[in-house]
């Protein structure tokens, strides 16, 4: 019992020290990229090749002064950027990212915990985060933060429903919501094949989920200065930081998990290193899109959402499950 | 109890990332629709056409540089050429091609700074470098003319600062060869992009009686549908013997004006491969000892009279005749021109300019009511304007 518990801590511990760290280094690889995308050479000053940039920038947001507006909404001001990262670190825990292994005699599985419904979970907890900036875009009481924190509403609504709806692809074709009975049935073929709208359409939600270009409109600088989270400061600020870039990596995953076959791959490496290269070339492209693309305008982006993405989302699962109903019993 | 509807007004600016500067605008929204539009202008008021009048005319070059400091060198063009209008004299015809070489040179340069920070607005970031890039090119050649990047001070009443220096001429045709391939990757990057295009179409839309109410002019007129350029309409600097066309178009959007602008610049290019093929030798500035200093080496030193010449000019600079005179240039903008008055003494009693940016601004308001926020920042960054060229 005791031990049971002691390696679910230790689970979760790692996890989060991971996320924590993965956060951190994707926000230079980040900048790296961008930096080759853009003739320039990115950060290269702290540390070897700028490796310890990320601690310099942590350090710098800890030890900057917290600026707490006047007239803000103290309570939800403080706890908003709290509640994002809290969905976002949560949502990772049902991801398997790894083969079981054997410790202490025990058969581990990789992932921190496993409901039968995990997949509705990651769902659930998900879109928690999106509370967090619109709190604290409305709590801030400035108009861009407020701007910004309704955009960011309006464009979870939309988009929620369509990548709920691309994943029901998957749903069935696995016959289970159980992350690793979805792993497991892609054995021998990735659902990323037959799939292939349903992945589509997530990918592009999992984008706007994010709040990433080119749908990063509730903190789109060029028109809203920097949205929900104009007038955080110091860790308050790393927070919403953190929550969006461990989200990316977390619809990243699920992704992975969902159609690319998760950490099945080729014996040569070790299970959960196939996971995490999966994972990088989706942050990858994340990056790439990022320093490629303008971004949409909110009326078209909700036009796409509503017009198309629901459409084909909605059209795909039908499709797969008239598929699942007469060819595949 | 009625709660009273009313609309959120929003101070943007000036400082905000998009306003090009310092623009300060007061919006009053609907949620994310903007139902007016109040530019406040004055933030980067410089006073340079009040300190042009304590300047000797040719020190006032120096500053009226600074009003559009994107293309100094049209700045500059349409105040000596006010000048010599004063002056009634005729500069050589190597100084009037190498006048227009540079101006067209400044075009580019300027529309390359456009495209970048337009793109910027839209949030593809990326394409800023790559305009940056290709803008270095060209301000290299102004920098291995003039000493110079951003404010040359390249044109003197007469003639000019230093003739082309060794070498200028291969660099310049191999700038020219590649830059074909520069336009080709930005319609790659952004012309064949659907978000850039629905981002842009029908975004910003001026009507054409609006357009001439309103005296725009440059790309945001010619894309109503109006065909006026100053350097077809009333040519100067000699622009009336190069082959050129003047792109229109005709729905007066911001795709138009990104599309007039990439076409100005092809325009441009080849204007100046004309200019260079053609270039006569002969002087490069006026021979007349009392406007434009005589060589130091080859007078100076050896002549008593030259020496009191280049005396006077550097300590009181030359009379012009009492009167008054108007240059209107195309510029990157639009019209840019300079009128001066002389009261017959050494320093222009006043000095005018006619900045097409502050014209341009003044349709903001009608281009973005009732459009979205997104669309304001289109229509700012459509515009090109720059906050110098509209509080001198």
């Amino acid at each position: 019992m005791g031990l049971a518990i002691g390696i679910d801590v230790g689970k979760a511990l790692v996890v989060i020290i991971f996320l924590q760290a993965a956060f951190g280094y994707l926000t230079l690889i980040e900048r790296k990229l961008l930096g080759r995308f853009q003739l320039r050479p990115g950060p290269n000053r702290v540390g070897p090749f700028g490796l310890l940039q990320p601690l310099a920038d942590g350090v710098k947001l800890l030890f900057k002064e917290e600026i707490i507006p006047a007239g803000v909404d103290r309570f939800v001001f403080l706890v908003a950027p709290m509640l994002s990262l809290l969905g976002a670190l949560m949502a990772f825990a049902v991801i398997p990212f790894g083969a079981p292994v054997q410790i202490f005699g025990r058969t581990v599985p990789l992932q921190v915990a496993g409901p039968s419904l995990s997949l509705l979970y990651v769902f659930a907890v998900a879109s928690l985060g999106v509370y967090g900036i619109v709190l604290g875009g409305w709590s801030s009481q400035n108009k861009y933060g407020l701007l910004g924190g309704l955009r960011s509403s309006a464009q979870i609504i939309s988009y929620e429903l369509a990548m709920g709806l691309s994943v029901i692809g998957v749903l069935l074709a696995a016959g289970s919501a159980n992350l690793n009975q979805i792993v497991s049935a892609q054995t021998r073929e990735w659902f990323v094949f037959p799939q292939i709208v349903g992945f589509i359409v997530y990918f592009i939600c999992a984008i706007a989920e994010t709040n990433r270009a080119p749908f990063d409109l509730p903190e789109a600088e060029q028109e809203l200065v920097a949205g929900y989270h104009t007038e955080y400061t110091g860790m308050k600020f790393a927070m919403f930081f953190m929550a969006e870039y461990i989200n990316m990596i977390t619809v990243s995953a699920l992704a992975t998990t969902l159609f690319l076959g998760g950490w099945h791959g080729p014996a040569f490496l070790p299970s959960y290193l196939w996971f995490l290269i999966k994972v990088a070339i989706f942050l990858f492209v994340f990056v790439w899109l990022r320093a490629t693309l303008p971004r949409l305008r909110y009326d078209r982006l909700m036009a796409f959402g509503w017009k198309i993405l629901l459409p084909v989302a909605l059209l795909n699962a039908i499709g797969t499950a008239a598929w699942v109903a007469l060819v595949h019993p | 109890m009625a709660t009273e509807r009313r609309p959120l007004v929003l101070n943007m600016g000036p400082q905000h990332p998009s306003t090009h500067g310092v623009l300060r605008l007061v919006l009053e929204l609907d949620g994310e629709t903007v139902l007016s539009c109040e530019p406040v202008i004055g933030y980067l008021h410089t006073g340079i056409e009040k300190t042009a009048e304590n300047l000797t005319y040719n020190q006032a070059v120096t500053v009226i540089d600074r009003m559009d400091y994107l293309s100094p060198l049209t700045n500059n063009l349409a105040y000596v050429l006010a000048v010599e209008k004063l002056l009634k004299i005729e500069v050589p015809e190597r100084t009037r091609s190498i006048r227009v070489l540079f101006c067209e040179l400044s075009r580019m340069a300027s529309h390359l700074v456009w495209l970048g920070t337009a793109a910027m607005d839209m949030g593809a970031m990326s394409v800023f470098f790559y305009c940056f890039r290709e803008r270095e090119k060209i301000l290299d050649l102004i920098e291995m003319t003039t000493g110079a990047r951003m404010n040359p001070s390249y044109f003197r009443v007469g003639g000019l600062m230093a003739d082309l220096p060794q070498g200028f001429s291969e660099k310049l045709h191999a700038l020219l060869d590649e830059f074909p391939e520069w336009l080709d990757n930005y319609r790659k990057l952004l012309g064949t992009n659907v978000l850039w295009v629905e981002r842009l179409r029908g975004a910003a839309v001026v009507s054409q009686e609006a357009a001439l109410a309103y005296g725009l002019t440059g790309p945001t007129l010619r894309s109503t549908g109006v065909e006026l350029d100053l350097r077809k309409a009333q040519p100067y600097s000699g622009y009336e013997q190069f082959e050129f066309d003047v792109p229109v178009r005709q729905n007066g959007d911001a795709y138009d004006r990104y599309e007039l602008r990439l076409e100005e610049m092809v325009q441009s290019a080849r204007i100046v491969r004309q200019a260079i093929d053609r270039l006569p030798d002969g002087p490069w500035h006026i021979d007349d000892w009392r406007i434009f200093p005589p060589d130091k080496h080859q007078h100076v030193e050896k002549n008593m009279e030259a020496l009191i010449y280049h005396f006077k000019l550097f300590t009181e600079g030359f009379k012009v005749p009492a009167g008054e005179a108007y240059q209107g240039v195309e510029g990157p903008r639009g019209e840019i021109g300079c009128y001066v008055v002389s009261d017959g003494s050494a320093r222009p009693m006043r000095v005018r300019a006619r900045t097409p940016s502050f014209y341009n601004l003044q349709a903001l308001p009608l281009m973005v009511k009732d459009r979205l926020i997104a669309d304001l920042i289109t229509a700012i960054g459509s515009i090109d304007i720059v906050l110098g060229d509209v509080d001198r």
